[in-house]
């Protein structure tokens, strides 16, 4: 039997896997939004489990709202990475450092 | 009395102003004269026929409200006046005097180029000191003093190109600054207890202020506070010690408006104040003990310069501080109406005496120095006779009009029981032989002896200049104004003292409290003006003038060598005189480097280092530096804000589960 606890750990786990992907990878933007995306499904595991467990749901209604704005908001950012790589030719996370005061 | 008349008398000088000043150069000089003296002549007629509404009328005075300018808290400022005989007599005097000065400058400015700036300025000045004199409110007083004040500056620095008129008129603007301090702190002081900046309230509380005590050096009278203040506004206009260095150094102006506003009236409204606020003053004896004293000490010490002056003009300027001398020792001996009417007599023979040095320095083409001069009086008779009738009523000669108003006025001193009234008497007594030395060094000087400006036209000469000409007297612009100056000179005091000085002509203008009143004791020895002047004859002043003309005599006409001789033997005395006392000294090499030092420490320190430094450009590098600090955690590395955004949210929740 799957418990509550299995699945908050394994969310737990991707949640953390994905922080230490944005923080580790040094090189590739196309990884980082995959990370993000890697985010929201811990997010969206979380959603489920509680469903789940209180017989609601709305939790997994949430999750449909999530998983399509988290593709939307995929679309926008895998275009705005192709104007980058047109605009630098590069995609390398350690070139992209003109966000700053 | 008809408040719209009323009005009209200080609005015609002030429209003829405004006239001549801004539409001069295109309507002419004639018209430009024509409208000023016009604008005088009305407001002349029309003071004359409210002196004789007053007196012989018997018409009450007006005391109202003709234009209430705002109201502020209860607080009333408005344009009102009071006109009682006081006020009259005030404003007869100021457009008589300013009439001759008009009709006067015509032949004296007539090849300047600032001819119609001259009139318009003139006229404003009379609408000014107009609006002094007929003020029944401290704010309209004070709106005259300045406007006087400033007309002064202006005229003073006339020929603007000049830096010594630059130089003098900064100064008696600055000098004034002084006094009005201290006359706008009176006026401020007054208002604080009165609530009101009507004359009426002020006077009204009066004998209640003479029993409260300001929490100031250690607790003070607060009427004698008020008054002293006050005072101290008039020694700046009426050039008082230490505030008098202004006054000789406006002798840089043109000689009409010396004539008009440094002589007869602008320096005399610090006289007319007093005795307008005599109400105030009668209950504090301390605040005109210190009058008498100033007052006296002006009387001798400035006429004392004039005897060794060699400006036909200084000598005159050093005068009339000697004389607004003893016009304040009588407003300090409570004979507040012997001083007006000295002011009045004064304005007279003074205005007569600049206009006649005017005619003297027309005559010899601007040249002022009176070593230059002597035997003119063979060539400019009327200016001659004219000028020897001021001086004589100057001297307190009897039966001139000076004299029944300077002899009043010694005598009411000697009478006085007022703390340093004997040391004021015997300012006073001396002053009267100091004043009869410089006015008959003057006259000889100028119009007997030797004609010396022939060998100042040698010398002319030898450089190939014009020739030698005669000085001859001057048109009937300039001589008539002379004339109708002499007539009041010799016959005013005769036939205006038993009413004005002994008569009680002011009525409540003028309030004297009955154990001061020196007058009224003088009244009851006083057996017509015949009499009197009479009895000049055998006064202890009347020697002292006789002594003074013959040593002037002595020492300018038959023994010129012995005033060489004097100057070397009494050179240490010679050279406090050069420096007048020092206090031009004191003023330009200690107070104002002083002033100047502690303006430029707080320019530096306080406004430079504190204010701009600390506070302005201080906030703006404060946030520059902590941004400095601040910016180098945005690296513009996205991992790194998002390692900050989880580090935030582990601590904050670490934080929110440890409180749990």
């Amino acid at each position: 039997m799957i418990t509550l606890g299995d699945i908050l750990t394994l969310s737990a786990i991707l949640f953390a896997l994905a922080v230490a992907g944005i923080f580790l990878n040094r090189k590739n933007v196309i990884l980082l939004l995959m990370c993000v995306e890697l985010l929201l499904l811990a997010a969206n595991f979380n959603f489920i489990a509680f469903s789940r467990m209180l017989g609601n749901l709305t939790g997994q209604v949430f999750v449909f709202f999530v998983l399509t704005v988290a593709a939307a908001e995929s679309a926008i950012g895998l275009a705005i990475l192709v104007v980058l790589f047109r605009e630098r030719r590069s995609i390398n996370v350690e070139d992209m450092n003109t966000l700053k005061g | 009395m008809n408040p719209q008349l009323l009005l009209a008398i200080p609005l015609a000088p002030l429209i003829a102003a405004v006239i001549a000043g801004l539409f001069g150069r295109y309507i002419g000089r004639v018209a430009t004269h024509s409208i000023t003296i016009a604008g005088v002549a009305l407001a002349c007629g029309l003071s004359l026929y409210m002196t004789w509404l007053s007196y012989w009328g018997h018409v009450p005075s007006f005391n109202g409200p003709v234009y209430t300018w705002l109201v502020s808290d209860g607080v009333h400022m408005q344009v009102g006046f009071l006109i009682d005989r006081l006020t009259t007599l005030m404003m007869s005097v100021v457009t008589f005097v300013s009439l001759c000065v008009h009709v006067y400058t015509i032949g004296y400015m007539r090849d300047d180029p600032g001819y119609t700036r001259f009139f318009s300025y003139i006229s404003l000045f009379t609408f000014g000191m107009l609006m002094l004199v007929m003020a029944n409110n401290f704010m309209q007083l004070f709106f005259g003093w300045e406007a006087v004040g400033v007309v002064s500056y202006l005229l003073i620095g006339f020929w603007y190109t000049r830096p010594s008129a630059i130089f003098a008129n900064l100064k008696a603007f600055l000098v004034n600054r002084v006094g009005d301090l201290g006359f706008i702190i009176g006026i401020a002081a007054l208002f604080s207890y009165t609530h009101s900046l009507s004359y009426q309230a002020a006077f009204a509380a009066a004998p209640h202020l003479a029993h409260q005590t300001l929490p100031v050096f250690g607790g003070v009278n607060a009427l004698t506070l008020i008054c002293i203040c006050l005072f101290i506004g008039a020694m700046g206009k009426s050039a008082q010690v230490p505030l008098h260095v202004w006054l000789p150094d406006s002798m840089e102006g043109p000689t009409p408006i010396s004539a008009l506003i440094h002589a007869a009236t602008m320096v005399t409204a610090g006289v007319y104040m007093v005795a307008r606020m005599s109400p105030l003053f009668e209950y504090s004896s301390t605040a005109l003990s210190f009058v008498l004293v100033i007052g006296a000490t002006n009387a001798l010490f400035m006429g004392i310069l004039g005897v060794i002056n060699n400006d036909i003009k200084r000598v005159i300027a050093y005068s009339t501080l000697s004389q607004l001398g003893y016009m304040v020792a009588a407003l300090g001996a409570s004979a507040y109406a012997a001083g007006i009417f000295h002011l009045m007599t004064h304005a007279c023979f003074k205005a007569l005496l600049f206009l006649a040095a005017g005619s003297v320095i027309i005559a010899m083409h601007h040249e002022q120095d009176m070593r230059k001069m002597g035997g003119l009086g063979k060539y400019m008779p009327i200016t001659a006779a004219t000028c020897w009738i001021g001086g004589l009523s100057l001297v307190a000669f009897p039966f001139f009009s000076g004299y029944y108003s300077k002899d009043a006025i010694i005598e009411a001193v000697g009478l006085s029981h007022r703390w340093g009234s004997t040391y004021a008497y015997w300012c006073l007594l001396l002053g009267a032989y100091v004043t009869s030395l410089y006015t008959f060094r003057l006259l000889f000087m100028t119009f007997h002896g030797e004609e010396r400006f022939r060998n100042v036209h040698a010398e002319h000469d030898a450089h190939g200049g014009h020739g030698a000409h005669e000085p001859r007297e001057n048109s009937l612009v300039v001589t008539l104004p002379l004339i109708a100056l002499a007539i009041p000179s010799v016959i005013l005091g005769y036939f205006t003292v038993g009413k004005v000085l002994y008569g009680n002509y002011f009525g409540r203008a003028i309030m004297v409290l009955p154990q001061h009143n020196v007058l009224a004791r003088m009244a009851r020895d006083f057996h017509g003006p015949f009499e009197l002047g009479l009895r000049g004859f055998l006064s202890v002043p009347f020697a002292l003038v006789v002594a003074g003309l013959v040593t002037a005599w002595l020492f300018v006409l038959k023994r010129p060598q012995w005033a060489d001789a004097a100057a070397v033997k009494f050179a240490w005395l010679k050279r406090i005189l050069d420096q007048k006392y020092y206090f031009d000294w004191f003023n330009e090499r200690l107070l104002a480097p002083l002033a100047r030092g502690v303006g430029f420490g707080l320019w530096k320190v306080g406004d430079q280092g504190l204010i701009d430094g600390a506070l302005v450009n201080g906030t703006a590098k404060s946030v520059g530096g902590i941004g400095g600090v601040v910016r180098r955690v945005q690296s513009g590395y996205l991992y790194s804000y998002a390692f900050w955004i989880v580090i935030g949210l582990a601590a904050l929740l670490g934080w929110f589960m440890l409180r749990a």
